[in-house]
Order: C-alpha cells, then structure tokens, then sequence
C-alpha cells in the first residue's frame, strides 16, 4: 500500500502561482474607530484632568498600609469562604445525585434556605448566633452534655464571617457542581462500572475529574465574585475588609470618590490575580481534552521573542495541526508518563 | 434447566433462561434462552431494536432482568437464591461479579483525563488491589498484546478510532475476566480501522477466551464464531453454526434480514 499523501510541498516543483487580488476594503470600520478613539479620549480626559476625583489622595493612600492590611483580610475571607463552599457543594451536589430520597430531600432543602435568602440577612444572623445560642454544648442529643463552649469564645466576628459566606456560597456551588457531573456522559460510568468499580470510586475517580472541566468556568466567577461579596460582613458586624476600611478613610477624609477609588483598584488587582490562576487551572483539567492544548500568551511571547523550539511543529494561536498519516500521534512531545 | 452442583459436569459460562426485560411498558426481551459454553465466540446479530445489546448489558447486570434467570459461571447474575426467595445483590456484591466480566462498549468509553496506560491500571489497582508493579508490567504487557506498547503514554484523544478500541479491550483484559462481552465493537470506527480491532478478537479467540459478540461484521461471525444467533423483537429466532445460518437460514426473518446485510 502506498503511503498516504503528503500535505507538504514537494521539494523542487514549483508553487502555484499565488492569487493576488484586490481585497476588499472596509472604510466605515475606519470610520467607527475613529469615533472609538474620541469617545475614549473624552472618557479618559474627563476622568484624568477632573479635579473632583482627586487623584492626589488617590495616589496617597493607594498602598497605604490599612489599606494593604485590610485587602489581606479580604482575600482570606474569600479563600476561607470559597474552600468551604466548594467543598460542601460538592457534598450536597452528590447528595443531590444520590439514589438515597432522604440525602438528596436534605440537600434540596439546604439548596432552598440558603439561596432563598438574601446572604447579607444571613450574615447578620450569623453575627447574632452567640444572642440566639449563648453556649455550645458537646453531647448526647436531649442528654448529657460532655463539653461546652461559649459562643462568643467560638465565634468571633471574623469566623461568623467566614461561615455565612461559605454556607451561603456551598448552595450555589452544589448546582454548579450537579451541572458539571450531569456533563460527564453516562458511558464512562457504565465503563467504569463494568470494570468492577463501585459508585464513590465511580464518582471520585472518574466522573468528578471530568466534570471538574464545567465546574471550573463557572466556579471561577465564583471566587472572583465572592471577594467583592466579602464587602457584606459588614452586616456581621465585621469591618476590617477592604470595603469597610476604605469607607472609614473616606469619612474621616470627607472625601467620598478617592478612597472608593482605591478600593476599586485593589479589587480589580487582586482579580487579575485570580483570572490567571483560573486559566492555569483550566488548562491542568483540560488535559486529555484535545489532541494539543495551543500555547499560553506566556508561551506564545517566549516564541516571538526566542522564536520556535525544535521539534515542535505546532500553529500558533489555535488547536493542533496534524500532519502525515492520521494513524500516528502528533510529533513533538508525548503526554506525561503513567496515568494517575 | 438450572446448572447442577454435581463437579465432574462443567457449568456453561453463559446461561439465560426465560429472560425477560422491559423498560417502561416496552418489552424489549421477550424470553431468552441461550447458553454459552466455556471457550466459545457467540456472535449475536440481529436489527437495530431486537434487544440484543440490552441482553449483553444483562450479563453484567449493567440492566436488571424483570423475569428469567440469567447465570454467568454458574453464579446467578444480581440475585442471591435463598430457598425459593429472590434477594437482590448489594451494589457491593454486583460490582464483585462484573469484576469477573469485562466489557467493550461501542463508544469505547475510554478514559478521557487517563493515558492509555492509566486506563488500563486503574481497575487493578483500586478495585482489585494487586501490587503496583505487577499491575503496570501486565498492563505493558497487553497494550504490546494488541500493538499498542508505543501508546502507553498517549491520552484517548491523541489514538485514532481503531487505536482506543484497542486500547478498551487492553483495559478490559487487565481485569483478567473469564468471560468478554462486546457491544458492537466495530460499529463506531471507520471501514480501514475496523481491521485491526477483528484481528484483536481473533487472537483473544484463539487464546480460548469465553466471547459473546454483537455485531454486524458478517465476516468476523462466519471465521471467528463457534455460534451463531439471530434475534429479532426481543426472542431468538434462529441459532446454529455461523456458516449454516448464513448460507442457508432456517427461518424467513433470518433470510429477510441476512439478505439486507451481506
């Protein structure tokens, strides 16, 4: 048999002639970006040359360290609260899943309290908890109790915090996480299935894994909406997030834009931040997905600047291009070593 | 009738009797009885409907029967017989018996987030616990089986059709079974690949391993199979050797359909 055709140029024919025509042209798009560019001109004079946004006091207090401190406490707020989340969600979207009517009736209710009400309603509950419960006892159900605690010991403003926003976050979590295991098609279960497995090894081995590529997107947005929703333990009470704390300055200032400013840019940093973690994520679950993932823009620069490593006969800026016989695998490098 | 406990008469790997399945208030088996022997290929064809596949998917219990008995090896298949009482198995107990079973699904339904070789040692090493290095060595070892050594590192997307499948009857050797089931192995691969799938079941064939095979590739059944079963509206029509039903049908839905596939 002969070998299939080749796709590349056979070295000493001539190329066919190349058409080169007339391409059309768009004049209006010129036209629109012209318009584009002075809106924005207009935008951005407006914003830079108006005293009254005061960007001296912006540029004053930007790294002040209150301000500093106060974005820490915001980030762990949101790690905290959004580790627990996810956690539980994923319990609850497996309850949800389960055959069991008693855990999947229980993780319905749980869905339908903690997104039926507002989260800043429940952080104000949460902040009253030691009113309601004075103590905390370890014990037999209606017996003896072998421990207690104060509530207010327990407690503190900062972990009530932390547990509204975590138990508000797990109900919307659990519905992304049913949606990604709901993704995951039902013929890597019955394979699975046939080979023996039973259904937490199923669910842990090979479904979540899989589901984890849909769960990413969407969880993402999660986090990166959780740490401006962190501005709410302020119903706890809890003020020494980023929100508050800018608030504070901006009173004791009698200047309300620049701190609003401040806190605005820290926001939109740390969010910078988390949008780059979540791409790299993405790609670690999307490995398998495609024959090659294309490059990352940091891989992308290393070429156009160091040019093309070799071996690697990859197009830039899209999927694999595949060529020579389609039975063998793409050249260049071969996935990892064993599976795990 | 039900296999005997005596020890010198060898139970068959596969027996069916009455089976019957239905989904809803569709009645897609409609009284099954087949047996297959220990070592023989059962090539099972049949229109698209005829409940053959929801039959191979009763094996390993991946369906539940509603009436019948279904045995593989002599063991019944998701019940336990107490007196005249049928219990039905736990998940724990059914998942034991498929371990025994293996199965190659029309999809392949590799894997996708696993290499070829991660694939092929996840069963062993989680459900069955064997040792690590004995696991990876057998699983080397039947990836080269079925010409497959230099993949080992591959994900499912980077094989062809042909290759996966290859790739899931590797995976389901790994788990050592006694019996395999095929659902339409072929069916999902382009013509040039189909090849090297039928000439993996040939040599597990000739290998002695117990098969029961759905398929449309006349050929495979004519020099591969031991047996040959017609079904048609969820009963058997017809049985017999492949190449007596094929060349000469007993029955005119046989010859009907025979003349619409060769």
């Amino acid at each position: 048999m002969a070998s299939p055709p080749s796709t590349e140029i056979r070295a000493g024919a001539t190329p066919p002639e190349e058409i080169k025509a007339v391409p059309v042209r768009h004049p209006w798009r010129w036209v629109s970006v012209a318009v584009l560019a002075v809106l924005v001109a207009m935008l951005v004079n407006g914003v830079v040359n108006n005293p009254a946004y005061r960007w001296d006091t912006v540029g004053k207090y930007l790294f002040d360290q209150r301000l500093a401190r106060a974005a820490l406490v915001t980030i762990e707020l949101t790690v905290l609260a959004m580790v627990l989340g996810v956690a539980l969600g994923v319990l609850l979207a497996v309850m949800r899943l389960s055959s069991n009517p008693i855990l999947s009736s229980a993780a319905w209710i749980y869905l339908w309290v903690f997104r039926g009400t507002p989260v800043y309603t429940q952080l104000v509950f949460w902040g009253l908890i030691s009113v309601l419960y004075p103590t905390i006892s370890i014990g037999i159900p209606f017996g003896p109790e072998f421990a207690s605690f104060e509530t207010t010991k327990v407690i503190t403003f900062f972990v009530a915090a932390v547990i509204g926003l975590a138990l508000n976050e797990a109900a919307y979590m659990a519905e992304i996480v049913r949606a990604g295991i709901l993704s995951v098609s039902e013929g890597q279960t019955e394979a699975a299935s046939a080979l023996g497995m039973r259904r937490p090894q199923v669910m842990r081995r090979i479904v979540l894994p899989q589901a984890m590529r849909v769960v990413i997107p969407p969880t993402g947005n999660e986090l990166i909406s959780m740490l401006k929703t962190t501005s709410l333990v302020v119903a706890v009470p809890l003020t020494i997030d980023l929100y508050s704390r800018s608030r504070e300055i901006s009173l004791a200032l009698f200047q309300p834009v620049p701190l609003l400013i401040c806190a605005a840019i820290w926001y939109l940093a740390i969010t910078s931040v988390l949008m780059v973690g979540q791409y790299y994520l993405e790609r670690h679950f999307a490995r398998g997905s495609q024959r090659q993932l294309p490059p990352t823009p940091l891989q992308r620069l290393r070429r156009r600047v160091l040019g093309a490593p070799r071996g690697d006969r990859i197009a830039e800026g899209g999927g694999a291009v595949a060529v020579g016989d389609r039975d063998g695998a793409i050249g260049g490098r071969t996935a990892g070593s064993d599976g795990q | 009738m039900a296999p005997d406990g005596r020890a010198d008469v060898v139970p068959p790997m596969v027996q069916a009797e009455g089976v019957h399945k239905r989904f809803g208030r569709l009645e897609v088996l409609q009284g099954i009885d087949l047996e297959v022997a220990r070592g023989e290929v059962m090539c099972i064809i049949g229109p698209s409907g005829s409940g053959k596949s929801t039959f191979l998917r009763c094996i390993n219990h991946l369906e539940q029967i509603n009436s019948g008995r279904l045995w593989v090896d002599g063991e019944l298949v998701g019940y336990r017989q107490r007196g005249d009482k049928l219990h039905e198995l736990r998940e724990a107990e059914i998942a034991k018996q498929r371990i025994g079973v293996g199965m190659v699904f029309q999809h392949f339904n590799l894997f996708p987030h696993m290499t070829a070789l991660g694939n092929l040692v996840e069963a062993p090493l989680r459900v069955k616990r064997e040792p690590k290095q004995e696991v990876h060595e057998r699983a080397r070892a039947l990836l080269d089986r079925v010409g497959l050594a230099a993949k080992a590192g591959g994900y499912p997307s980077q094989l062809s059709g042909g290759q996966q499948q290859r790739v899931a009857i590797a995976r389901a050797l790994a788990m050592r079974p006694k019996l395999m089931l095929f659902d339409e192995p072929t069916s999902a691969l382009d013509p040039e690949l189909v090849g090297e799938v039928l000439d993996v079941m040939r040599d597990l064939a000739e290998s002695g391993m117990t098969m029961v095979v759905v398929t449309h590739e006349m050929g495979f059944a004519r020099e591969v199979g031991d047996e040959l079963v017609f079904m048609d509206g969820g009963v058997v029509v017809e049985a017999g050797r492949p190449r007596d039903v094929l060349a000469s049908p007993k029955h005119q839905r046989t010859a009907a359909f025979l003349s619409k596939v060769l």
